[in-house]
């Protein structure tokens, strides 16, 4: 028998035989033809003509032909909702039959229809069947609860079904709990505030029970319901941990799945040092192995979500690395996710076999998945520093190939090598000018644009490079101009000589043909900057850009979090939140990880921050590759500021008179004191610049600044015959934001210096280098090199006597020598030492008489204003000025980089020429600081 | 083709023609098993011609789809053979039936054919007892899902088949860069009553773990122990007791089941080394030889064997000389095949083939796709042993001694690549 022939009538007045089918007496004609109803149903036909007749079959024993009409019902009912009344009274009837399955049935359909007059006669039926001797019933019944919420959420309130459901998370049967729970679960979703799955230990107790006994699926229901519970503190975790892992060798692997997602969950109140975490942590790694056997479809969402395990926590799979390797016949999304997570685990130990893996994939066919390889290389030179050389090589053997993609795709990562090891692997360069005309992608296009930019003063034809991309301008994409416009300046920078008709093209270009805001904005920038100071302009656009970092393509640490609450689902599948594509309120509750509980060790201080938090281990976030491009342009405007203090602060002092002093300059005469680059800057110029660009000049202020505090002349530190040749001078500065140390090495030897590297001795304000001291070519004798080294204040804290002594240690080839040296403390005088003037008042009366210390500062013959603006660019910044007695009061605070405020006093007496000394007072909770800070007020105000 | 839509009702057609037009008639490979068209999320598995999709507009349990999805294919070739157009459109009504039972509202229910023969037939229903009626409901949620009461056999009987595929890729140079043995145990069981099994292998962690009281036996066993990285079982083991005794306990259900699988990386018998030799003679020739060798006990014969040696998309013609069996060059499938019907073991073979290949102007390198084996060996690669499978059935008068057991190993070749 088989039913492919009810799909086959296609005959007129088809209709018409069927209603007379329906209508027959015989019950096997009867069936026959409801199939044929169906059938038509399922191909898209309309027989909701039909409906009286099909439900006249409704009364029936035979549980089949029931079975039919009741599909049916569920499909047309909506359509017909009064014609569906005439079904109430059957589907009543059914639910007290003595069969279960009958009754099931009929509470199962009935909650199918949703119809609202048929939802109200429901609600008997589904009590009883709530109640109902049979588990097979109760447990269709549950389910009908929350069929029942989403057609009418009130009633289910109002009838009190919602406590008759939580009742059955009791139930002596595993899948009636099963069942329950998955509709409680439900229902809650939509209901985030409400405490609809009031989880308790007890009733944790009973839910961890059901889980040994039920259904593969009810595991599932479960085990997605136990993570939303917060355990009241880390025994607790354990204990359910150790209950819900035995399920991590089900051979379901949406049980694993949720399993994982249980255990990863709770793993976050567990302390580290405990012996169960790292079993725990053991145990993870066979069955995420494992799941990678399975049907393609589900290996792909078991990669999807082994990303994000492989970013939470790299110690689980960081010996798995082969398992990832990717097979021949892999379907493409297999490949490419595997791809992925090869990069994430790539480290030193394993470095050589994914390289050869990558170069293996890289001559694959699918364009997509040999992009991706040869992007994959250079994320590999980037994280692994000692594969470095050798992905540069594999991706010059593939740039050789010509394969166009590959060579696109290899010059992009190149530009990435290049930020992260400067001044290594430039001899390429050739190479990749060599390929220039083959780029047609706008990334490739403005990678190589970088390139020839940064790098303009060792290639010789830079400036026809780029002026044969000038060519074609207006049809090049956003990205390629901006970068263009960049280079071009850069270029000019470094040799003006030859290329100054260019770098007018390009601005003109930029200013006055285009309409696109971004390249005008960065165009008036340069111009000005160009026009005005040409010095500035160089520290602006050559400025030492800082170093990206290891990890690209990181999820950012709190939507991480969150994901990870929603593994094996789809949410981990997309890796965004439900709510970016679920639509209405349903299932966005926002879930984060539990926080460490308090009982943990104070030893681990760190990681008992919330850990919705990122800890301070986690690696910088640098979104996707085409965001990790525009940061890239950003940055070429110049050093990043340090925060939005800095900002707000630089417009409070500088913007009146920059717009006033400026503006007037560029209005009045264009022309004026303007280099020869910008001679031709045409006259309208001015409309533009004061229509609206006036946070363009806060940007100009900003840069004023930007000489920084104030630097003293380099000292000689350590004298060559100290050193055996190696003199070494230095001083200190800070540029916004940031402290560098300014080191000049001298070898004074006959022998060639190398392999210098430099630590410092633990000192009162943890000063630390922040970068490893890079001398780039060997130190021949009689040779002088000028290092910039970046310092930080994380280091270690000890306190020194006197407080800003520094012990440092210089190695290189030859020896270790030791010197000390004292540092300026205004070095650590942060940009938002600015004090609020309650604040101020309030603080300076908080702090006792006996810490306040008077200095003199002698024969320093200041006025008020130009005081001030020295101190201000030491950021030690004045927030309130008084005459007394024809002396200005100036008070002023200014902040450590420890946090320790100073607030000052600083007398002025400006009519008396013959009265040159000032007068200062000093408040600090801790006082030692004060001498030091008044040897700062002193060298600022004297230099 | 033809695509069903069976999950939802609440949907509205609209959803199916978008998933025709998006993915099914989308003319190129599927680049995600999950498709995200207009806020709908889509989950689509093809088994032969036939797409199976499920679609949501919630955030789901994306591995419960998969799973269900494949449960589904499982259940329906269960009923009806092969999942074909033919057989979807001759079974529908039946196709409805089940879905209706077996998914409601979208939430799995009890899905084990075993106990949904009982009560869902093709034949039509039996009017069944009321006693009959409880015993199915019963079963369908009870804690025993797969197995019904009352199960007689004249004869207890039960087959255990160790089915291993090897997998290997290798280097050029031969190194191996990834091997592993995924495993499965099936067995098949005609046992009377409610019979209580236990499972035993030579599972390293047990045998240690028993070693320990005689010491001088650990020498002996503990060499044939086998270390499996880790294993799952199927629903019917008791997951409690493995993960605290390490023991495998179970029901099993009646008929043919799928016991376990496991997987294991280490001290694997690869059953054959290829060893290629690949020399570009000019722009316009290939000359390719290709070594087999068995590496097993020599009283031990491999089948079915099958080396498939890709030849570039230019090939004019080729010219093949081999040992043993036979071979051709398959210009559809772009590869010289090589078939074997038998080899012993600690044997060796050779082919060797002269490749002449048309000029072209295509830039492109040949990818050189791995060779790639196929075979068939009575041994399981990983080392796997069966110790025993002891059978308790306290109600009935049967005792273990009574079952008649039969173990089959076979290791057959998974992916089974060596680059050249």
């Amino acid at each position: 028998m088989t039913d492919s022939k009810y799909f086959t009538t296609t005959k007129k007045g088809e209709i018409f035989e069927l209603k007379a089918e329906l209508n027959s007496d015989k019950k096997e004609k009867k069936k026959e033809a409801v199939k044929k109803v169906i059938a038509s149903m399922t191909v898209g036909k309309d027989v909701s003509a039909l409906f009286p007749d099909v439900v006249n079959c409704m009364q029936t024993d035979n549980l089949e032909l029931k079975k039919l009409v009741y599909l049916y019902l569920m499909n047309y009912a909506k359509s017909q909702p009064d014609m569906a009344i005439m079904a109430v009274n059957t589907f009543v009837k059914d639910c007290e039959d003595p069969n279960p399955l009958i009754r099931a049935l009929a509470v199962r359909t009935m909650g199918c229809i949703r119809v609202d007059k048929i939802t109200e006669y429901l609600c008997e039926p589904l009590r009883k069947c709530l109640k109902d001797e049979d588990p097979y019933v109760r447990k269709t019944a549950a389910v009908c609860v929350a069929k029942l919420h989403d057609i009418n959420a009130q009633l289910v309130e109002d009838q009190g079904f919602l406590d008759t459901l939580k009742d059955l998370i009791s139930d002596s049967n595993p899948m009636v709990v099963a069942n329950a729970v998955a509709a409680l679960s439900e229902i809650a979703e939509s209901h985030p505030s409400s405490n609809l799955l009031d989880l308790n230990p007890q009733s944790i107790n009973k839910l961890l029970t059901a889980l040994n006994e039920c259904t593969e699926w009810g595991q599932i229901f479960i085990l997605d319901c136990l993570a939303n519970y917060m355990p009241k503190d880390d025994r607790e975790a354990q204990s359910i941990c150790e209950r819900v892992t035995p399920r991590l060798s089900h051979a379901n692997s949406a049980v694993v799945l949720s399993a994982v997602k249980v255990l990863m969950k709770f793993m976050e109140m567990l302390s580290k040092d405990l012996d169960y975490y790292g079993t725990l942590l053991k145990k993870l790694a066979p069955p995420l192995v494992t799941l990678l056997s399975a049907e393609p479809e589900l290996q792909y969402v078991a990669l999807r979500n082994i990303n994000l395990i492989v970013q939470k926590r790299p110690e689980i799979l960081k010996h798995e690395m082969k398992v990832f390797f990717v097979k021949y016949n892999d379907p493409i999304y297999v490949k490419l996710e595997k791809l992925d997570i090869m990069i994430r685990l790539a480290s030193q130990a394993n470095i050589a076999q994914v390289l050869a893996e990558l170069k293996e994939y890289a001559t694959e066919v699918d364009v997509d998945f040999v992009r991706k390889a040869v992007r994959a290389i250079g994320r590999c030179a980037i994280k692994v520093e000692q594969s470095a050389e050798r992905c540069v090589s594999t991706l010059l053997d593939l740039i050789q190939t010509k394969v166009n993609y590959v060579v696109q795709e290899a010059i992009v990562v190149i530009k990435d090598i290049f930020r992260k090891y400067p001044n290594k692997y430039e001899s390429v360069i050739a190479t990749l000018c060599e390929n220039l005309d083959s780029l047609d992608e706008p990334e490739a296009r403005a990678a190589m644009i970088w390139i020839v930019g940064e790098y303009a003063e060792r290639i010789d034809n830079a400036d026809e490079l780029l002026e044969s991309f000038l060519e074609g301008f207006h049809d090049e994409s956003t990205q390629v101009q901006l970068q263009l416009l960049t280079a071009i300046v850069k270029l000019f920078l470094k040799k003006p000589t030859e290329t100054q008709e260019l770098v007018q093209q390009v601005l003109s270009l930029a200013t006055q043909d285009s309409d696109n805001p971004d390249l005008r904005d960065r165009g008036y920038i340069y111009w000005r900057l160009l026009s005005t100071d040409p010095v500035a302009a160089k520290e602006v656009v050559l400025a030492e850009k800082p170093l990206i970092s290891e990890e690209t393509d990181l999820i950012e640490p709190t939507l991480l979090d969150e994901l990870i609450c929603y593994i094996g689902t789809l949410a981990s599948v997309y890796h965004k939140p439900p709510s970016a594509f679920v639509e209405g309120g349903r299932g966005v509750v926002h879930k984060s990880l539990p926080p460490r509980t308090a009982s943990s060790e104070s030893t681990e201080s760190p990681e008992t921050a919330p850990a919705g938090a990122p800890s301070g281990d986690q690696p910088d976030v640098i979104p996707a590759q085409g965001d990790l491009l525009g940061d890239l342009l950003n940055l070429d405007l110049g050093p990043p500021v340090s925060g939005p203090p800095l900002a707000a602060s630089s417009i409070q002092m500088g913007a009146v008179d920059l717009l006033g002093g400026g503006l007037d300059s560029l209005i009045g005469d264009t022309n004026f004191g303007v280099p020869p680059a910008a001679a031709a800057a045409p006259a309208r110029l001015g409309a533009p610049i004061s229509s609206g660009l006036s946070d363009l000049f806060d940007l100009t202020s900003g840069v004023g600044t930007l000489s920084g505090s104030y630097v003293a002349p380099k000292a000689v530190w350590l004298p060559a015959m100290k050193a055996k040749g190696l003199e070494i001078s230095g001083t200190f500065t800070r540029q916004v934001g940031s402290i560098s140390m300014d080191l000049q090495l001298t070898n004074k030897a006959l022998q060639v210096m190398t392999d210098f590297a430099i630590q410092f001795n633990r000192n009162s304000f943890g000063l630390a280098p922040a970068a490893p001291l890079q001398v780039h070519a060997p130190l021949s004798p009689n040779q002088t090199v000028e290092i910039s080294l970046p310092l930080n204040t994380v280091g270690s804290v000890m306190k020194m006597e006197p407080l800003n002594n520094l012990q440092v240690a210089v190695k290189n080839n030859i020896d270790v020598f030791y010197f000390s040296t004292l540092y300026p403390l205004h070095v650590l005088f942060v940009e938002d030492g600015k004090m609020d003037r309650q604040m101020f008042l309030a603080t300076w009366k908080d702090i006792p008489n006996e810490n306040e210390a008077q200095f003199q500062i002698r024969d320093c013959p200041l006025n008020t204003e130009a005081a001030s603006g020295k101190l201000q660019s030491s950021n030690i910044f004045t927030i309130a000025k008084r005459n007394v007695e024809g002396q200005d009061m100036l008070y002023q605070s200014l902040k450590l980089t420890n946090g320790i405020w100073v607030l000052a006093e600083l007398r002025i007496q400006p009519g008396n020429p013959s009265f040159m000394d000032l007068e200062l007072s000093l408040k600090c909770r801790a006082p030692e600081v004060s001498q030091h800070v008044y040897q700062a007020y002193e060298t600022i105000l004297k230099n | 083709m033809l695509s069903s839509l069976y999950a939802s009702f609440s949907l509205r057609r609209n959803a199916v023609d978008a998933f025709r037009v998006n993915v099914i008639h989308a003319r190129q490979q599927v680049r995600s098993p999950v498709t995200n068209i207009a806020r709908t999320s889509f989950f689509h598995v093809k088994r032969s011609n036939i797409w199976l999709a499920a679609v949501t507009k919630q955030n789901v349990n994306a591995a419960m789809v998969f799973e269900f999805l494949y449960k589904m294919c499982d259940v329906m070739a269960a009923y009806f053979g092969k999942i074909s157009e033919e057989n979807i459109k001759n079974n529908f009504v039946l196709i409805y039936e089940l879905l209706d039972e077996i998914l409601d509202f979208g939430y799995p229910q009890n899905s084990e054919t075993g106990a949904l023969k009982t009560f869902i037939t093709q034949q039509g229903i039996k009017s069944q007892t009321k006693e009959e009626q409880s015993q199915i409901t019963s079963q369908v949620t009870g804690q025993i899902g797969w197995r019904r009461e009352g199960i007689k056999y004249r004869r207890n009987e039960l087959f255990l088949d160790v089915l291993e595929s090897v997998n290997l890729l290798m280097s050029p140079q031969g190194q191996v860069l990834s091997a592993h043995v995924s495993g499965r145990v099936v067995m098949k069981s005609y046992l009377s009553g409610m019979p209580e099994c236990k499972f035993g292998m030579n599972d390293k962690i047990v045998i240690e773990k028993q070693g320990k009281g005689t010491a001088d036996e650990t020498g002996k066993s503990g060499k044939q122990s086998i270390a499996i990285d880790d294993c799952t079982f199927h629903q019917c083991v008791r997951l409690s007791k493995f993960d605290s005794e390490r023991s495998i306990s179970f029901i099993p259900p009646d008929g043919e089941f799928e016991l376990m699988r496991y997987r294991t990386t280490k001290d694997i018998i690869l059953p054959f080394r290829v060893i290629p030799l690949v020399r570009e003679v000019g722009r316009t020739k290939l000359e390719v030889k290709v070594v087999i060798k068995s590496n097993f006990k020599p009283s031990l014969l491999a089948q079915k064997i099958e080396v498939r040696i890709p030849t570039p998309l230019n090939t004019s013609g080729v010219q093949v000389i081999c040992m043993k069996g036979k071979a051709k060059y398959k210009a559809s499938e772009n590869a010289i095949v090589w078939k074997i019907k038998r080899m012993a073991g600690m044997k060796e073979s050779q082919i060797s083939a002269e490749i002449e290949l048309l000029p072209t102007n295509d830039k492109k390198k040949w990818a050189r796709p791995p060779i790639s084996m196929n075979f068939e060996v009575p041994f399981a690669p990983s080392g796997l042993k069966v110790r025993y499978l002891k059978v308790f059935e306290p109600k009935l008068n049967y005792s273990d001694h009574d079952v008649i057991k039969w173990v089959r190993y076979i290791g057959r070749s998974g992916i089974y690549e060596t680059r050249c």
